[in-house]
This record gives structure tokens, C-alpha cells and sequence, in this order.
């Protein structure tokens, strides 16, 4: 069981930054996030888009926000539960709570912070018939280990970035990789667009387009696909088919922990500090709803810090506290580390 | 008046005609947003950069719009339930000659 203070689902910018706020105070934390990496949107839609209101920044790329944020915070040692969803949560007799995943990881923490943005990212899944039927059984719809690939035949489907890049490595993992695609353009890199491009020229990748995957075949687990390029249907022998059409953000388990919802998004108080209807349950970020809110990244900066003073008093209520100014007091790391102004060099003259 | 008429069916089938401001860089997809049309996180999720396709709608009357920009072309080419006649809300911004202009909601993915 992984315990810690607070614990924050979503890595997002807003779950992020909570870890910093929460260290000033020598509050741990732990993350999980549904992604197999941090960053939340900034990391998975939009790295390479600049953003203009993040106070202090007059230009950042969602990207370099996100490793900024992860420089920031790595002297707080955070804990990271990556590429799980936060599936249920229990009350215990102590105040705790225990916060379980789809892969059954459990949690525990006094406090639990939901910056899950617009929630967990699901894979869109394209319109086939039958394809349900052969998830897991030769149908992926997310890498999670590139080594079942190793020696198969292997088809990747969509236009964007992960398409190209999985299709990049998988050449040299895979014993053939096919690349299908609606359209002869790629959204993705230029880069990875001519990697691509290079690949199929040695043959590495076998580049099908304009095409569409209509049907899938087998029994009991995938055995081939028909795949339409222009009036043309091609039978295609594979061991894996591997759509990657992009992730639609849905709030999932999250609704039915009994927390009060409102438009897809958890009821906070912000009048003090954002703490759901249940005690020790907080939400801050894009997730949360309350008069006058607005979905900004800098909005879940300040929820976050407001957040980890209520939280601090929930877990230390006797203790006495307060806010220290990170020019006065610097930062003390829970790795030894510590940063702190310099020390004015006062000479007398004479 | 900077406004203009729009008629917007929503993805449960209901026809909407609603006001839209001109003067206010609005795009179609922020309407629907601000009339609440669609549930919040099921439009507009990537804030409106051509990147989800979640606002996908089809136009149904004969408005010239604007062209589409690669971008948007692309993000159609790996969405779903694509008909001719798709695009993304985001991407048309509110101006005075679509006035009538009426549109349907793509399902939501």
C-alpha cells in the first residue's frame, strides 16, 4: 500500500503544482494519473502550443510548462502511479481514505486532491463491428509495453503523432508494421513525417493510404483485416491491430464516489477551500465547478495553494501555522536539498 | 446589432436558434459552449485548436464559410462519423454573412 499525505489524481499542471505548494508546507504527495506520462492535456493534446497567461511567462510551450513544473517539484520527491485510473475510494475509520486502481494499486492518504481535469483520457475506438470482441485478443488501443510486438505482425492506424512515432519505433521492434491512414498527409511532426517516409523506402514500413480499416477477422483472436484504399479492398494477415485515433477526456469512475456534480465537473466551496461535500476530498483545476469559474491553468495554481493550507490543518489540526514566504524561508527539499537567497553581504564604511 | 441568428440542432435532436455576437471573436463552437448546448467536457476539449474534433458539426444550410485550414482538414481525416458537410466548430468564427446559418452536432465519441 503506497501511503502518503495528500494524495492528488491527475498530473496535470494544477496536480503538479500541488506537490510544490504542499512540500512548503512538508506535506507528501503522490500522484496517479490515467496517462503513462505527467502533463496531463499539455503533455498529450497540445505540448507544442504556446500559452500566454501563465503569470511570469510571457510565452510557454504547454510542453516546457510541464517540465518546468516536474523541475520544480522533484526536490519534494512526489510519487507517481502512471498509466492507471483511479477506480474506487474508501473511507476508513481513521479519516483515511484508500484509493484503489483499474490495476489494483492501492493508496492511502488523509487527503485526497481530484486535479483530474476533464477526466481520465479514454482512446476514441473506431466504428467496427466486432472490434470489442477482439480487445486485448489482438486489438490495442494504447501501447502500454512494445515488447508484445516483438516478431509480430503489427497495424497502426490514424494520422497524428502517436501514429507516426509508434509506427517509427515499432519498425524495429515489429516483424512488418503497416501504417493505414484516411488521407496521403500526416497531422504530426515534420520530422516524423519524413522518418516515416524514409522507413517505408527501406521497406521498414508498409504505408497504406488513402485507406480505411473496415473489417476485422478471426476466431477467438485477431487474424486479419480488410482494409478499402480508394475502390480497392486489401486482406491483410496480422497478429495486432492498434487504432490511435486521439483520447477523449471522460470523468469515468470519479462520478460515482459521491461527490456532488454539476456539468461534468465536481461542486467545490470556494469560499475557502475547495473542498467537495465530502470532508477531505478536495477538487481544483479544470474539474471543479463553482460560481464565477473559469478553466484556466493559472485559476488551478491558486486552488492548489489555498487547497494545501486546508489540507495541511485537516491532517496537523493542532499544530500551529503559517504561510512562510518562499523569499524568506527559500525552499527545503525532502531530498536534503535547499535554495535560498543569497545573504546580503553588509560592509560597514568607514 | 452585431449579433446574428443561428440554428443549431444539438446532438438530441432538438433545433436551437440562438443569438450570436459578431464583435466578441467568437467561434461556433464557443456558442454552443456559452448557450450550453452540449455538456461541458463533451465540446470543445482541446479549447479550440483544431486538435479533438469534439465540436464536429455538419452545416446544413448553403453558407459560404470560411476556408479550412490544414489543420482542421487534418484533425477531420481521423475523426469520426465524418460526412461531407463536417466541420469544427471552432474554426468558424462568428461573422456577419453567416447569419441563418444552421448546423447539426456530429455524435459525441
Amino acid at each position: 500500500m503506497i501511503q502518503t499525505d495528500i494524495l492528488i489524481i491527475g498530473a496535470g499542471p494544477t496536480g503538479l503544482f500541488t506537490v510544490f505548494e504542499a512540500g512548503l508546507l512538508k506535506l507528501k504527495c503522490h500522484l496517479i494519473d490515467a496517462l503513462p506520462q505527467p502533463g496531463g492535456q499539455c503533455a498529450e493534446i497540445y505540448p507544442k502550443k504556446p500559452i500566454y497567461d501563465i503569470p511570469g511567462f510571457p510565452e510557454v510551450l504547454a510542453g516546457d510548462l510541464v517540465d518546468n513544473l516536474m523541475k520544480q517539484i522533484e526536490a519534494f520527491e512526489p510519487g507517481f502511479t502512471l498509466g492507471e485510473r483511479a477506480e474506487t475510494i474508501e473511507k476508513q475509520e481513521d479519516d483515511s481514505f484508500i484509493v484503489t486502481t483499474n490495476k489494483g494499486t492501492k493508496h492511502q492518504a488523509k487527503v485526497v486532491a481530484i486535479a483530474g481535469g476533464l477526466g481520465s483520457f479514454e482512446p476514441r475506438k473506431p466504428q467496427l463491428q466486432n472490434i470489442e470482441s477482439f480487445e486485448d485478443k489482438g486489438v490495442e488501443y494504447i501501447i502500454r509495453d512494445p515488447e508484445i510486438y516483438r516478431g509480430k505482425r503489427v497495424a497502426i492506424a490514424g494520422g497524428g503523432d502517436s501514429a507516426l512515432d509508434w509506427s517509427i519505433f515499432l519498425a524495429d521492434v515489429a516483424d512488418e508494421v503497416t501504417l493505414i491512414h484516411r488521407r496521403n498527409e500526416f497531422r504530426g511532426a515534420l520530422d516524423s513525417v519524413e522518418k516515416v517516409e524514409e522507413l517505408k523506402k527501406l521497406g521498414k514500413i508498409n504505408l497504406i493510404t488513402p485507406a480505411e480499416v473496415k473489417e476485422l477477422h478471426g476466431n477467438g483472436k485477431l487474424e486479419s483485416i480488410s482494409i478499402k484504399q480508394e475502390e480497392d479492398i486489401i486482406n491483410l494477415e496480422l497478429d495486432h491491430f492498434i487504432p490511435l485515433f486521439g483520447l477523449s477526456p471522460k470523468l469515468g469512475p470519479i462520478a460515482n464516489w459521491g461527490l456532488e456534480i454539476e456539468k461534468n465537473a465536481i461542486k467545490v466551496d470556494n469560499t475557502l477551500d475547495y473542498q467537495t461535500n465530502i470532508p477531505g476530498i478536495y477538487a481544483i483545476g479544470d474539474v471543479n465547478t463553482y460560481p464565477g469559474k473559469l478553466k484556466l491553468i493559472l485559476c488551478g495554481f491558486h486552488e492548489a495553494t489555498l487547497m494545501c493550507q486546508s489540507a495541511y490543518k485537516r491532517i496537523f489540526p493542532d499544530k500551529k501555522y503559517v504561510m512562510k514566504y518562499t523569499t524568506v524561508s527559500g525552499v527545503d527539499g525532502f531530498d536534503g536539498s535547499r535554495k535560498e537567497a543569497e545573504k546580503a553581504v553588509v560592509k560597514s564604511i568607514n | 446589432m452585431s449579433d446574428i441568428t443561428i440554428k443549431i440542432k444539438d446532438r438530441e435532436g432538438e433545433v436551437h436558434e440562438v443569438q450570436a455576437p459578431t464583435d466578441m471573436a467568437m467561434n461556433l463552437m464557443e456558442v454552443v459552449r456559452s448557450y450550453e448546448l452540449a455538456p461541458e467536457g463533451t465540446i470543445g476539449v482541446c479549447g479550440g485548436m483544431a486538435m479533438c474534433a469534439s465540436c464536429q458539426c455538419y452545416v446544413t444550410s448553403d453558407h459560404k464559410l470560411p476556408e479550412m485550414s490544414y489543420d482542421e482538414d487534418l484533425m477531420l481525416a481521423e475523426a469520426f462519423n465524418v460526412k461531407d458537410n463536417s466541420r469544427l466548430g471552432c474554426q468558424i468564427p462568428m461573422t456577419f454573412d453567416l447569419d441563418g446559418l444552421e448546423v447539426e452536432l456530429a455524435p459525441e465519441v
